[in-house]
C-alpha cells in the first residue's frame, strides 16, 4: 500500500489568545460593514492602501533618505555633523507630513472662503520654521566645532 | 580592480553577498540597532495611554452632538449598539466641549511622532515568514492590518479633516467613528496581548538589567547583563578601515571570536530552513540561552524569531536580546537609544507647541503656527474672532439677511408667530459669557453674546416653565448641520440665546447675523448661525 503523505494540521496556538482574537473580529465585523456601507471599496483602499504606503513607500523613503544622508557625511569626514543634519531634517519633515493640505496649497480656496483666513501664510510659517531649525542646528554646531578647537589649541602652542 | 581586496577573504566576500541580497524577511536584513524590545514597549505604552485618551474623547465628542436625539443630528443612522453609551450631553462646564476636543485634536497630532515610530520599530514584523505558525498567529496578523491600516485610518482621516482637505471617501462623521470602533476592536486585543510584555521589558531595564544606553555605546539590545555584540563593537572600526560600510561590517563579523561565528551559522541556517516548523525553534533558543555567555545571544536569539517566534517569546523574560526586534547583525550606532526617544519626543513637544495655540485661544493662538486656526484672528473688532464658515462659503446672501426679508418663524404649542428683527431686539436681552469650539479641535476664548434667551422663545409659543427640544433650521440651503436639534437640557439653562449681538456689537455677516444660536458646552456646529425658524417641542 502506497504510503500517503499525512497533512500535518497547522496548530491552533493559544486558545485564549485565540478567544480573544474572535472578540476583537466580531466588533471590528460589526463596526466595519457599517463603516464599508457607503463606498466600500473606497473605504478597504483607504485602510488596506494607509497600511501598505506606510509600510511600503513612506518608511523606506526616509529609512533611504537617512542612509544617503549617514553615508554622504561619513564619506565626507563629517560623521560629528550627523545629528546636526538628521534633527532639523526630521522636525521639519514631520510638520510638512501633518500639514501638508495647508502648506502645499491644496486647500487654498477652500480653506479662504470657509475661514476667512488666508492659507498662504502656511508655506512661509513652515520655510522659517525650517529655516530656524537648520539655522540653530547650525549654531549649536559652529559652538560645539570652537569649544573643541579651544580645547585642543593648547597642545599646539 | 575594485573587488581585487576582498579576493583573499573569500569567507567574508561570500558574507557580505549575502547580506546584499537578504530580503526582509530575513532578520538580517534589518540593521538598526536602535530597534529592540525596551524601545519598541517604551513607544507602546506611551500610545496605550495616549489612543486610550483619543478613542474616549471620540466617543464624548460623538456624544455631545446629541445623535440620540434627533435624525438632523445623527450623521450615523445604523450604529446600533455602537451608541450604547450615549447620554445628555449636559450645558455646563462652559468649558466642556472646548476640553474635551482640544485634548482629541491636540493629543492626536502629538501623537504622531509616537505612531510613526512605532511603526517603525515593528517593521521587521511585517515582512517575518512563515506568514503564520498557528491559526491564532494567522489571525492575529490579519488583527495588525486592522491595527495599523485602522489606525492610520483614523489619523490621517482627523489630520485631513482639520485642514478642511475632504479627500476620503465619504462623509468624514461614519467615516472617523465607525472607522475608530475598527481601530478600537483590534487595538484592545492587541494591547490585552502585548501590554504585560511591553511592562516587562520596561520594568527589566528600570531595574538595570537592561543594556547600556550612552551615546556611543548604543548597540542592539543584547541579553541582561551581557557584553555588546562582538560583531557589531569590530564592526564600525573596521568599515573606517576599509572605506567601506558593508564589507567593514562583513570583516567585523568574521573577526568575531569563534563563537559568534559558529552562531552566526547557525542563525543564518535558522533563517534559512528553519522556517518549517515550529519544532527547530525551542532547541535554537535554548542555544541562544546557552550562549548567553558569550554575549552573542541576539544572533540566536534572533534565529529563533524568524524561525519560532512562539518560542522566542517564551523564553523572551530570560532576557531582551532574545526578542526578534533585535538585529542579529547590528549597524553602527548613530544615535543613541534615548537620543531616538528624545527625537521622537521633540518631534511630539514641535506639534504640539505649533497646534495647542488654536485651542487655548487668545494670545496664545499666535503660537499655533501651523494649525489651521492659529495665527492671526480674521479682521479686527468685536466680531474678530475664528470663523468655521463665512457667509458666502454657506451661500447666504445680504438679500436673505435684508431686515425687510428676514422674519424668525418660531413654532410651538400654541401655532406660530413671525418675529423681525426689531420685534426681538424689544424683547428682554440677556448676556452669556460663552466659547465657540469646534469638531476641528480649535476654539475661542469667551465671548459676550446677547440676545434672547431660547426658553423666552419656548414661553412665547405656549411652553411655559417647561421648556422642550428645538429643532433649529438656518438660512442656508447646503450643509450638513443646516438644521439641528437642541435637547431641552439645553433649552432650559438661561445661558442658552439666540444672539443678536457680540462683544458689544452687531454679530457680523460671518458669524450669524441676524441671529445665531450659542448654548453653553455645545459643539460648534449646533450653534447654528443665520437662524430661519425654531420649532419647540418634542423631537
Amino acid at each position: 500500500m502506497p504510503h500517503l503523505p499525512t497533512f500535518r494540521r497547522p496548530p491552533l496556538g493559544s486558545p485564549l489568545e485565540l478567544l480573544l482574537l474572535a472578540c476583537s473580529f466580531a466588533l471590528a465585523a460589526y463596526a466595519g460593514v457599517r463603516l464599508l456601507a457607503g463606498d466600500w471599496t473606497g473605504v478597504a483602499l483607504w485602510i488596506v492602501g494607509a497600511a501598505l504606503l506606510h509600510d511600503l513607500v513612506l518608511l523606506p523613503l526616509y529609512a533611504v533618505l537617512d542612509r544617503a544622508v549617514t553615508r554622504g557625511l561619513r564619506a565626507a569626514g563629517r560623521r560629528a555633523w550627523l545629528p546636526y543634519v538628521r534633527v532639523p531634517a526630521v522636525l521639519s519633515g514631520l510638520l510638512l507630513l501633518v500639514w501638508f493640505p495647508l502648506v502645499s496649497g491644496m486647500v487654498d480656496r477652500r480653506y479662504r472662503s470657509a475661514t476667512g483666513l488666508s492659507a498662504d501664510v502656511f508655506l512661509g510659517r513652515w520655510l522659517l520654521i525650517t529655516a530656524v531649525l537648520f539655522g540653530g542646528s547650525a549654531l549649536l554646531l559652529a559652538a560645539r566645532l570652537r569649544r573643541a578647537a579651544k580645547r585642543r589649541s593648547p597642545d599646539v602652542h | 580592480m575594485g573587488r581585487a581586496p576582498l579576493a583573499g577573504h573569500p569567507a567574508a566576500y561570500g558574507r557580505d553577498m549575502r547580506d546584499r541580497l537578504r530580503l526582509p524577511s530575513s532578520p538580517g536584513f534589518w540593521r538598526s540597532p536602535l530597534r529592540g524590545p525596551w524601545f519598541t514597549s517604551v513607544l507602546g505604552l506611551v500610545l496605550l495611554a495616549g489612543i486610550t485618551v483619543l478613542f474616549v474623547t471620540g466617543l464624548v465628542s460623538y456624544a455631545a452632538y446629541n445623535p440620540g436625539l434627533s435624525p438632523v443630528n445623527d450623521k450615523t443612522p445604523d450604529k446600533g449598539l455602537l451608541g450604547f453609551y450615549l447620554f445628555a450631553w449636559p450645558t455646563g462646564p462652559v468649558w466642556l466641549y472646548r476640553f474635551t476636543q482640544g485634548v482629541h485634536v491636540t493629543l492626536g497630532i502629538t501623537l504622531i511622532p509616537v505612531l510613526l515610530a512605532k511603526l517603525w520599530s515593528v517593521v521587521p514584523r511585517l515582512f517575518t515568514l512563515p506568514p503564520a505558525r498557528s491559526l491564532t498567529h494567522a489571525l492575529e496578523r490579519l488583527s495588525l492590518l486592522l491595527l495599523v491600516g485602522g489606525g492610520l485610518f483614523e489619523f490621517t482621516t482627523g489630520v485631513l479633516n482639520v485642514q478642511l482637505d475632504y479627500v476620503f471617501p465619504g462623509s468624514f462623521y461614519p467615516l472617523h467613528f465607525y472607522g475608530a470602533w475598527v481601530f478600537f476592536a483590534a487595538f484592545l486585543a492587541h494591547a490585552a496581548l502585548k501590554t504585560p510584555t511591553a511592562v516587562r521589558a520596561v520594568r527589566r531595564r528600570s531595574r538595570g538589567e537592561g543594556h547600556m544606553d550612552g551615546a556611543e555605546s548604543t548597540t542592539a539590545e543584547p541579553a541582561a547583563g551581557a557584553a555588546p555584540h562582538p560583531g557589531s563593537a569590530q564592526g564600525p572600526r573596521a568599515a573606517e578601515g576599509t572605506g567601506a560600510a558593508d564589507v567593514g561590517r562583513s570583516a567585523g563579523a568574521a573577526s568575531g571570536p569563534g563563537a559568534a561565528e559558529g552562531l552566526r551559522a547557525a542563525a543564518d541556517g535558522a533563517a534559512g530552513e528553519g522556517r518549517t516548523g515550529a519544532a527547530s525553534g525551542p532547541e535554537v533558543a535554548k542555544g541562544a540561552r546557552a550562549a548567553e555567555g558569550a554575549g552573542v545571544a541576539q544572533s540566536a536569539g534572533a534565529a529563533a524569531g524568524a524561525g519560532s517566534g512562539r518560542a522566542a517569546e517564551g523564553v523572551a523574560g530570560a532576557g531582551p536580546g532574545q526578542s526578534d526586534l533585535v538585529s542579529p547583525c547590528p549597524a553602527e550606532p548613530t544615535v543613541s537609544r534615548r537620543g531616538a526617544l528624545a527625537l521622537v519626543g521633540g518631534g511630539s513637544l514641535l506639534l504640539f507647541v505649533t497646534t495647542v495655540g488654536q485651542s487655548l485661544g487668545g494670545a496664545w493662538r499666535r503660537t499655533a503656527l501651523l494649525a489651521p486656526h492659529g495665527g492671526a484672528d480674521p479682521g479686527g473688532g468685536p466680531n474678530g474672532f475664528q470663523i468655521n464658515k463665512t457667509a458666502a462659503y454657506a451661500g447666504i446672501t445680504p438679500a436673505d439677511r435684508h431686515e425687510d426679508a428676514w422674519r424668525l418663524v418660531v413654532t410651538g404649542r400654541t401655532g406660530t408667530v413671525r418675529l423681525s428683527r426689531a420685534q426681538l431686539l424689544a424683547l428682554p436681552l440677556h448676556s452669556s459669557a460663552l466659547p465657540i469650539a469646534c469638531v476641528e479641535g480649535w476654539s475661542t476664548a469667551d465671548q459676550w453674546w446677547r440676545g434672547v434667551r431660547l426658553r423666552d422663545l419656548a414661553a412665547l409659543v405656549g411652553h411655559d416653565g417647561d421648556p422642550p427640544d428645538v429643532l433649529v433650521e438656518s438660512l442656508q440651503r447646503h450643509g450638513a448641520f443646516r438644521r439641528a436639534a437642541l435637547r431641552a437640557n439645553q433649552v432650559a439653562d438661561p445661558r442658552s440665546l439666540l444672539a443678536l449681538h457680540v462683544n458689544g456689537e452687531e454679530l457680523s455677516p460671518d458669524h450669524g447675523h441676524p441671529a445665531r444660536i450659542i448654548v453653553p458646552a455645545a459643539p460648534g456646529v449646533l450653534n447654528t448661525k443665520w437662524v430661519a425658524r425654531l420649532t419647540f417641542g418634542d423631537l
